[in-house]
């Protein structure tokens, strides 16, 4: 690269910022048109880019920033008043700057695309207003004469003077000097040439620092890659202090122990030093959003206000990187379709304003990002409709989805609710690739929302990938290494408790984790490994793979440890069981287990993008066609009814003497709380209330009572008797009475399916509007 | 005058060499962790000073018998294209001096695995140098 490159290359990196920095600027002027400060700088940043650019001679450029500078010194002098079509226009600008230096960056030209447009439309800006003005001085001039006095940062010579350090004179000699094409600074010429002390110079331009709050003096432009080299060679440090500390355990030197307990410590500040210096703040991706949603926001007619909590929070800047795209995805279908047009939102008693939250922010080593909308929401009936009409779900499946998982079916390929297809968002693509991008860093999307209130995706990902925590495991004779984050519990079971404890269903091991069958993997078959030893003992690592868990059966769990990941070679690529390799303490290598390609290759989660669909289908189709487990109980008039299970909480006996009155309603003290108790009999027909009269007499002293639970609370059903729990099926006949949900035939007998909300409604225990969101 | 330097080493008998340019070092045996699922040439992973380097055996590589248990391999590790990559030969050689104007391309008859791993032949005093042909021996796909 030769030198002319060099000088090229850096204007356009600092370009690049300052157009940043400018858009920034721009949008907070429109808030604010007279804010001076700002007006200053937006001035300097196109005055800096066509001085530049005069000097390199990209002359189309530099013509491009001249018109621009003219019209933003008119607004910094006051003489103009800076409405939204110039800002447009000054964005316009900076968009046309952008695209300028991306061919010159590309190409070493300046490209052939035409903007006399644009300096068309800002000369007119700039002259339109010239008739207003009386005092306005000549409009060609003013920029040839940079007027270079910042309102924030008084100038060193100024500073000088003003102190009585320097006279004037000095200044100006030194001043002219540098026109004359002196290198030198001013202060550097005063001291020189004027023989002030040196020291009075480095105070006031420390002063002069500390009123521009530099960030930019003390902070250095540092190569990435020399970066990524200093993370390689601490990870190498990492692995060396590793085996250093297990060699020096084995030895008796006090000395050699604090030392290298020593070398330990250093060696974790370096490292967390160096993994800080790759850190960046999130809202380096953010500070791009305003000026994407405004763009949006116009071509769409909606308005949006852009709110930013934790912009400083800070990830590895690969992540950086890698999440930007999908966060951009997310934030473009927030303002496209999240965020309802003015006058919807007015209708609906909102604030004509869309607002579009974004908060990131450290929870458990991880770092979640939030961006909600106060928007129309995703509307479960559409997203039903849509899944059925794309042959993703049946009719019934679809209806016996809930919510929350309905709506992760927009990460599905090709799944879009959006009405029509704007030039935005809409076709469908791009939130499975959202959810992709995401996992592939190890993160997880998930999004959550309430119809007519807004939605909200929260992402959450991990701090660093260069060195992660990890569990180390043996089978067979190798070590592997399993990332923490997807770990979820260890469970070791002993002699006869493990030869007891894992089940097999159709030949495929299961384990009863707290209830739940917990799917069984062996570590060394997957793997094709010898056991070594065949005792009693059984380890389970409890791996969580998407949403799905899963144990892993490994021989022996050795130790934790901090991990530096590397990389396994293209000789490796067809497997998806190792995610990397490491060296562990002792110098071996180690292998990294890909928890999701484990899983994958053992079945335990299907197909990848198809799984949580087909899981979800699956587990819809079987509530739907299959099967309900219910509670079968005999009624007064020794008819039959069922319950389903799952509204079941609990079985309780209740002393008759327990029972209270109020009101007109009878309730017993359960559990700290008042349970309200409901007799079937009166609120279902009275055929049965005649039963139950003859047999009055016959009242046992213990009620036998069904909780059951209803949105928060609860209520008991007094039966006559509970007497199984069976498989009831699930097509009804239809009753046609009121409380009972239709009839099916269980063991011979004819027995009513009860639909709880309508019984609770009769009696008056549950207000209207509960009843839909029932069952 | 054209003179080439190789670092040569055995493979089962035969003689191998490969260009010193291509060789980062020789080294020992070292300690390897075995890849489960891995194809049958590559016999694990190496701790080269911190760095995690592939080692594969270059007589499962030609097809040759494994090497006798208790023979322990040593290895030759070479800079290609995707980072270094240890081969595992049984013994090493000399560097060897050898004039260009001996070289012959391997002959048709060769076995067609073998011959695409080689580029051609040295003829040296009583016996030929195998010249490797080394991305491609170190190239599981290719």
């Amino acid at each position: 690269m030769n030198e002319l490159d060099e000088v090229v290359s850096e204007f356009v990196v600092e370009s690049y910022e300052n157009l940043d920095q400018l858009d920034r600027d721009l949008l907070a002027l429109e808030d604010d048109p007279d804010n001076r400060a700002v007006l200053g700088s937006v001035f300097r940043t196109i005055h800096t880019v066509k001085g530049t650019c005069g000097f390199l001679g990209y002359g189309k450029l530099e013509a491009i920033a001249h018109v621009g500078e003219n019209l933003l010194s008119k607004l910094r002098d006051g003489a103009l008043r800076l409405t939204p079509e110039m800002a447009d226009a000054l964005l316009a600008l900076s968009d046309a700057v952008r695209a300028i230096l991306g061919e010159i960056e590309r190409k070493g030209a300046e490209g052939d695309v035409d903007y006399t447009q644009l300096k068309e439309t800002l000369a007119r800006l700039n002259d339109g207003t010239e008739a207003f003005e009386s005092a306005a001085p000549e409009t060609d001039t003013p920029v040839e004469t940079p007027v270079e006095t910042p309102v924030e940062t008084p100038r060193l010579g100024e500073m000088l003077v003003a102190e009585n350090m320097a006279t004037e004179d000095q200044v100006t000699e030194a001043v002219s000097r540098q026109l004359l094409g002196d290198e030198r600074k001013i202060g550097q010429i005063l001291v020189e040439e004027s023989g002030m002390p040196a020291t009075t110079v480095a105070a006031a331009l420390e002063k002069q620092h500390e009123g521009r709050g530099s960030v930019a003096d003390s902070s250095v432009r540092v190569d990435v890659r020399l970066l990524d080299n200093l993370m390689t060679l601490v990870g190498e440090l990492v692995l060396a202090r590793n085996q250093v500390v297990q060699l020096v355990s084995d030895q008796d030197d006090a000395t050699l122990l604090a030392t290298s307990q020593r070398l330990s410590l250093i060696t974790t500040e370096l490292q967390e030093s160096a993994m800080k210096t790759r850190m960046q703040p999130i809202g380096n991706v953010w500070s791009k959003f305003p000026r994407i949603i405004r763009d949006l926001a116009s071509v769409c007619e909606k308005s949006v206000r852009v709110e930013m909590e934790g912009e400083e929070t800070e990830l590895d800047k690969t992540i950086i990187e890698s999440i930007k795209d999908p966060l951009t995805h997310l934030v473009r279908n927030s303002v496209d379709h999240g965020i309802e047009p003015r006058e919807v939102r007015t209708s609906m008693g909102k604030s004509p304003e869309g607002r579009l939250l974004l908060r990131a922010f450290h929870e458990g080593g991880q770092v979640i990002i939030e961006i909600s909308d106060d928007g129309a929401g995703l509307s479960p009936e559409k997203i039903r409709a849509k899944a059925v009409e794309r042959g993703m779900l049946t009719t019934e499946a679809a209806a016996r989805l809930g919510e929350r998982d309905l709506a992760q079916l927009i990460f599905e390929p090709g799944f879009s609710t959006a009405d029509k297809i704007t030039n935005v968002s809409g076709r469908g693509v791009g939130m499975d690739v959202v959810r992709t991008n995401i996992e592939r860093i190890g993160g997880t999307v998930d999004v959550s929302s309430a119809p007519g209130e807004g939605t909200t995706f929260r992402i959450k990902i991990p701090l660093t990938l260069a060195i992660i925590p990890a569990l180390i495991v043996t089978a067979g004779p190798e070590r592997f290494a399993i990332p923490q984050i997807s770990l979820l519990e260890l469970v070791r079971l002993d002699g006869a408790e493990a030869r007891a404890a894992i089940e097999h269903l159709h030949g495929t091991p299961v384990y009863r984790l707290r209830g739940n069958l917990l799917p069984l993997v062996h570590l060394h078959e997957q793997l094709e490994l010898e056991r070594l030893k065949d005792d009693d003992v059984i380890n389970i690592v409890v791996l969580r793979a998407d949403d799905r868990s899963f144990g892993l059966v490994v021989e022996g769990v050795s130790d934790s440890a901090e991990i530096v990941v590397k990389p396994l070679g293209n000789h490796f690529k067809g497997l998806s069981t190792f995610a990397g390799a490491t060296i562990l303490g002792d110098g071996r290598v180690a292998l990294i287990l890909d928890v999701m390609g484990l899983a994958q290759q053992s079945n335990v989660i299907s197909e990848t993008r198809d799984r949580s669909l087909s899981d979800l289908s699956d587990r819809a189709e079987t509530e739907a066609s299959n099967t309900t487990t219910a509670l079968l109980f005999r009624t007064p008039d020794d008819g039959r009814m069922a319950l389903p299970l799952a509204l079941v909480d609990r079985l309780e006996e209740v002393a008759l003497s327990s029972i209270e009155r109020t009101g007109e309603s009878e309730v017993v003290q359960y559990r700290g709380d008042i349970l309200p108790l409901l007799r079937l009999s009166t609120v279902l027909p009275e055929r049965r209330l005649v039963a139950r009269h003859e047999g009055e007499d016959t009242t046992p002293d213990m009620l036998q009572v069904v909780v059951v639970r209803h949105g928060d609370r609860r209520v008991g059903l007094i039966v006559d008797q509970i007497l199984d729990i069976v498989d009831q099926p699930n097509d009804l006949e239809p009753a046609g009475r009121a409380g009972v949900a239709g009839t099916v035939v269980i063991g011979d007998r004819v027995t009513e399916v009860i639909d709880l909300p309508a019984v609770l409604l009769l009696a008056g225990l549950t207000e209207r509007s509960l009843e839909t969101a029932g069952v | 005058m054209a003179e080439r330097q190789f670092c040569t080493f055995f493979v089962d008998g035969h003689y191998v060499g490969i260009d010193v340019v291509e060789v980062q070092e020789v080294i020992r045996y070292q300690e390897m962790t075995h890849v489960p699922l891995a194809s049958p040439e590559i016999s694990g992973l190496i701790n080269l000073r911190g760095q995690i380097v592939t080692a594969l055996d270059l007589r499962r590589r030609f097809g040759m018998p494994d090497r006798p248990e208790g023979q322990l391999p040593m290895n030759v590790v070479v800079r290609t294209a995707e980072g270094s990559v240890s081969l595992l030969v049984d013994e090493i050689g000399d560097v060897l001096d050898v004039d260009d104007r001996t070289f012959e391309r391997p002959p048709e008859t060769l076995d067609p695995a073998t011959r695409r791993l080689v580029k051609g032949a040295y003829k040296l005093d009583g016996k030929l140098l195998l010249v490797l042909e080394t991305e491609r021996a170190v190239g599981l796909a290719a």
